[in-house]
This record gives structure tokens, C-alpha cells and sequence, in this order.
């Protein structure tokens, strides 16, 4: 990637939740500097608080300690307003289980962000359906989402998150509910689209399929950032992979 | 920030015009509209005890217009039946009123009406979390939720309630023109019935804005993690 700035800075990042009487830190310091354009995994055992950094470089929780920053903005001092003009503009998410509003159609999921940035309604139907296209679903538009398949859904998802021309594009364990064809085919859209577009690419994952379309690994573990790989160095975790005990989890996705 | 931010802005002013997120008032009316008739049973629910209450209220209120329409006439055997049929008249009396104990049921009932509403329409906000939390991911603003909740509110109050005070009205019309004949509809001042079946569906419509109060509030507040938490 030629344009080599950092579209997000993660410093001194830890979380921790309550429960009952408990702290639980799901996150113990994390430093993290990711490039714009570059298709990041972040991988790690369930637990490790993969979601959790998901939810900070997204906006959508705040860090006990440390600091997030979005294109060089902290977002802690963001207010409401700027929060959900960062969240439909510039982030577009992917979870796990799509989240596919169920009362609206494939287009009307797709127009609703764009709706809400101000476009006026046929346009946003003009480019809902040549997202819809794009992610192979140009036939579907008008169809409600139990009328789709799970893979179908996530490409509805995919989409959706496109829709305002984000800069980056967050996605929690986007294969996770996913047969293995099915989510083959998600990650390698998902390649295609950060190749094409130059969006920038943050998958939290287990699944390591992953690793063939990432230009960056960041290894998490137990809340810490156990090492970070780019792509040259990649071949040689994968030979290792099953035999690095503290992973084992990883070959059961 | 530099020349490529994706936060790029001239101007303090530009800045935060350019930054709104929004939802037109017809866009958020084609939402609600669409989600009440796609949850069609859930809604029905929520309804039923207002067009109940509502039904009540306009059955009292009208049948209050008739028997001051059948006093008016000055008739003694007409105000005869109507304290055998149970209003309680003085003789000094010149017009039907409200007893207290008819007022305190349906203070009751319009009660029993609401918190109804609040029960059902928080368990209808819970059932939506996932796609609350959906929307501000998207950039929903917390009032873009609360309008959208008022909204569907309101559409379903105002359809419960006119139906209701229908329903209310007509049965004491029935009830008027069984007991007392066909006089009981030419006395009665239809303006006034028209404003107690009016009254009654506004009434209808406020309990079903104050109902969803509190559950809009708590969606609207909600934090978007909090709400994909929920396991659905
Ligand atoms: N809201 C929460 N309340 C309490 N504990 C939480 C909460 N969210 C996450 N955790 C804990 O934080 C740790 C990391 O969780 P998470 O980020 O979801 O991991 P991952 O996504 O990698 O599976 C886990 O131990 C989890 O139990
Ligand atoms: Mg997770």
C-alpha cells in the first residue's frame, strides 16, 4: 500500500467489565497502529477479547483506559452527533450474526444508512441496488431477510456497510455462523472489495482461512496483543499453527 | 488533522453541518407504518386493551349525551325511565352528570389501560434491541429511535383508539334506542356526541403517546453494544 497513514491508532487500551463483584479485564493494554487500505485480521482464541477491540475501534464502547484514535481524531471526545456521523459515514459493520434488520427489505437495509447521510430516496435505491449487484445479490433486493440464507445475509450486511463509502470496514467473526463454502466466499468478497475500493479491512476472527487474504495478522491473546505478522512472515505460522499448544482452539473453527 | 482526513472539513461551521446524520419526518412515518404492519399481532395486542378503555369511555360519554338530549325534552315520563334505568337525578337537576363512582371506574379502567400499554410495549422494545442497536451502528440518533417509537405509538393509538370510541358510541346508541326508543335519537345533540367520541379518541391517542413513554426512553438510551448483547 502506497498510502501508508494510520487510519487507526489504538494506544493503552485496556477494558474491563464488571461482573458482580468481579473485574473481569477483557482487554490489559493493547497498542495497535493499522494502515489505510490494508485487510487486518485480528485473531485469537474465543475470550481473548477480540469483540471487545472490535467495540473500541469502533466507537461503539469506550475504553477504561487508553485511547482510540480515527484518522488521528480521539474519539472519546466526539460527541453524539459526531459518534453517529462516524458510525454511517466513515465504519461500516459486519457481525456475526448479521444483524439484518428483519422488518426491512435487502434494499431497505442497504438505503438505510444512506438515508440517514442525507441521500435522497432514489438515489440511495439506485445505489442500493448496484451494491446488491456487487455483492452477487442483484436479484434479491425486494426480498425480506428470512427469506435469505445465512451467506445471503451477510452479502446483504456486506452491502449495507458499504453504503455510505466508508474508509474502514469492521467486521466481528463475519464467517462465524457460516458453513465453510459459504464463508469462503464472504472473506474472499471481503478481499475483493478492500482491493478494489481501498477500504480498509478489520476482521476479529478465529477462522483461520483468514490468513491467505490478510496483509496483517495481529495475534490477541488473554486481552493482549500476543504478536503481530505481515504477510511475508505468515507461511511460517501456518506450518506451526497446530502445534503451538496456547492456540489449539484456533484448528476447531 | 491532515489534508487526507476522513474527518476533512473547512470550517468550525461546515463542520457540523457536514457531520448530521438524518431522518426526514416522512421517512421515519414510512418506518413506523411498515413495522406495525409487519408485527401486526404484536401491535393488535397493545391495542386491544385502549380500544377496550376507549370504548368504555365513549360508551359513557355518549350515552351522557343522550339522556341530557331525552331531558331536555322536559318529558316526566321520559325522566321517569331514565332514573329507573339506573341516573341518579335530583329533582332540581336539568342535566345528567358523571356520578362519582362512573368517573373513579373510568379513571380506573383508563389506568389499568396504560400500564397495560407500558407492559406490552416494553417487552415489544426488548424484542427490538438487536434492531435498535442495528440502527445506531448505522448512525441512528438516539431521537431517531425515540420518534420512531412515539411514532408507531401514535399510528396505533390513533387507529385503537377512533376505533374504540366508535364502537363505545354506537353501542350507546343501541342501548339508548332499545330502552327508550327512537326519541333517544332525536333529541340528541349529534354535535355533541361528536365531540364526546372526538374527546375520547384524543384521550385514546395521549394514553397511547404516555404507554410508550418510558420504553421509547430506555430504547432510545440504550448504548449500541448493550443491545447486540441480548442473545436473540
Ligand atoms: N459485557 C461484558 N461483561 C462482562 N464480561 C465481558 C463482557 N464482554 C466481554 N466480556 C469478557 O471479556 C473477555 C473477552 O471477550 P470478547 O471480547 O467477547 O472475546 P472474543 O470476541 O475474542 O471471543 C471474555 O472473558 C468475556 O467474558
Ligand atoms: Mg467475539
Amino acid at each position: 500500500m502506497t498510502d501508508s497513514r494510520k487510519i487507526v491508532r489504538v494506544t493503552q487500551v485496556t477494558k474491563s467489565f464488571k461482573l458482580g463483584k468481579l473485574d473481569v479485564m477483557a482487554l490489559k493494554g493493547v497498542d495497535l497502529e493499522i494502515a489505510a487500505g490494508n485487510y487486518i485480521s485480528i485473531m485469537g482464541p474465543s475470550g481473548s477479547g477480540k469483540s471487545t477491540l472490535f467495540n473500541m475501534i469502533g466507537g461503539l464502547d469506550k475504553p477504561t483506559t487508553g485511547k482510540v484514535f480515527i484518522d488521528e481524531v480521539d474519539i472519546a471526545q466526539l460527541d453524539a452527533y459526531e459518534l453517529a456521523w462516524l458510525r454511517c459515514r466513515k465504519i461500516g459493520y459486519i457481525f456475526q450474526t448479521f444483524n439484518i434488520i428483519q422488518v426491512m427489505t435487502a434494499l431497505e437495509n442497504v438505503t438505510l444508512p444512506m438515508t440517514f447521510a442525507g441521500m435522497a430516496d432514489d438515489a440511495a435505491a439506485e445505489k442500493g441496488i448496484k451494491l446488491l449487484q456487487m455483492v452477487g445479490l442483484g436479484d434479491r433486493f425486494q426480498h425480506k431477510p428470512f427469506e435469505l440464507s445465512g451467506g445471503q445475509q451477510q452479502r446483504v450486511a456486506i452491502a449495507r456497510a458499504l453504503a455510505n463509502d466508508p474508509a474502514i470496514i469492521l467486521a466481528d467473526e463475519p464467517t462465524g455462523n457460516l458453513d465453510l463454502n459459504t464463508g469462503e466466499e464472504i472473506i474472499y468478497l471481503l478481499k475483493q472489495l478492500s482491493r478494489e475500493r481501498g477500504v480498509t479491512i478489520i476482521s476479529a476472527t478465529h477462522d483461520i482461512k483468514m490468513l491467505n487474504v490478510s496483509d496483517q495478522v495481529v495475534w490477541i491473546r488473554d486481552g493482549r496483543i500476543d504478536k503481530i505478522e505481515n504477510r511475508e512472515e505468515l507461511s511460517i505460522s501456518i506450518g506451526q499453527i497446530n502445534t503451538i499448544p496456547g492456540l489449539g482452539s484456533l484448528s476447531e473453527a | 488533522m491532515g489534508k487526507h482526513s476522513i474527518f476533512h472539513s473547512d470550517t468550525p461551521e461546515s463542520d457540523k453541518i457536514d457531520r448530521l446524520v438524518v431522518l426526514p419526518f416522512m421517512k421515519s412515518v414510512d418506518i413506523a407504518v411498515k413495522s406495525i404492519r409487519v408485527r401486526f399481532f404484536r401491535s393488535l395486542i397493545t391495542t386491544v386493551s385502549l380500544v377496550l378503555a376507549v370504548s368504555f369511555l365513549s360508551f359513557t360519554q355518549v350515552g351522557s349525551d343522550m339522556a341530557n338530549g331525552l331531558l331536555s325534552t322536559g318529558d316526566p315520563a321520559l325522566r321517569q325511565a331514565l332514573i329507573r334505568s339506573g341516573y341518579d337525578l335530583q329533582p332540581v337537576d336539568m342535566r345528567v352528570e358523571n356520578s362519582p363512582k362512573q368517573r373513579w371506574i373510568i379513571v380506573l379502567s383508563l389506568l389499568v389501560c396504560v400500564v397495560g400499554i407500558v407492559n406490552a410495549q416494553l417487552m415489544a422494545v426488548t424484542e427490538r434491541f438487536r434492531e435498535i442497536g442495528t440502527m445506531k451502528c448505522l448512525g441512528a440518533l438516539d431521537r431517531f429511535i425515540l420518534r420512531l417509537f412515539l411514532l408507531e405509538a401514535g399510528i396505533q393509538g390513533l387507529i385503537g383508539s377512533s376505533a374504540g370510541a366508535v364502537i363505545g358510541g354506537a353501542f350507546a346508541m343501541v342501548n339508548f334506542l332499545l330502552r327508550f326508543g327512537t326519541e333517544s335519537l332525536t333529541t340528541l345533540s349529534w354535535t355533541q356526541a361528536g365531540l364526546s367520541v372526538a374527546g375520547a379518541t384524543l384521550v385514546g391517542c395521549m394514553l397511547s403517546l404516555i404507554g410508550v413513554m418510558y420504553p421509547a426512553i430506555v430504547a432510545a438510551r440504550m448504548q449500541p453494544v448493550e443491545a447486540m448483547r441480548v442473545e436473540q
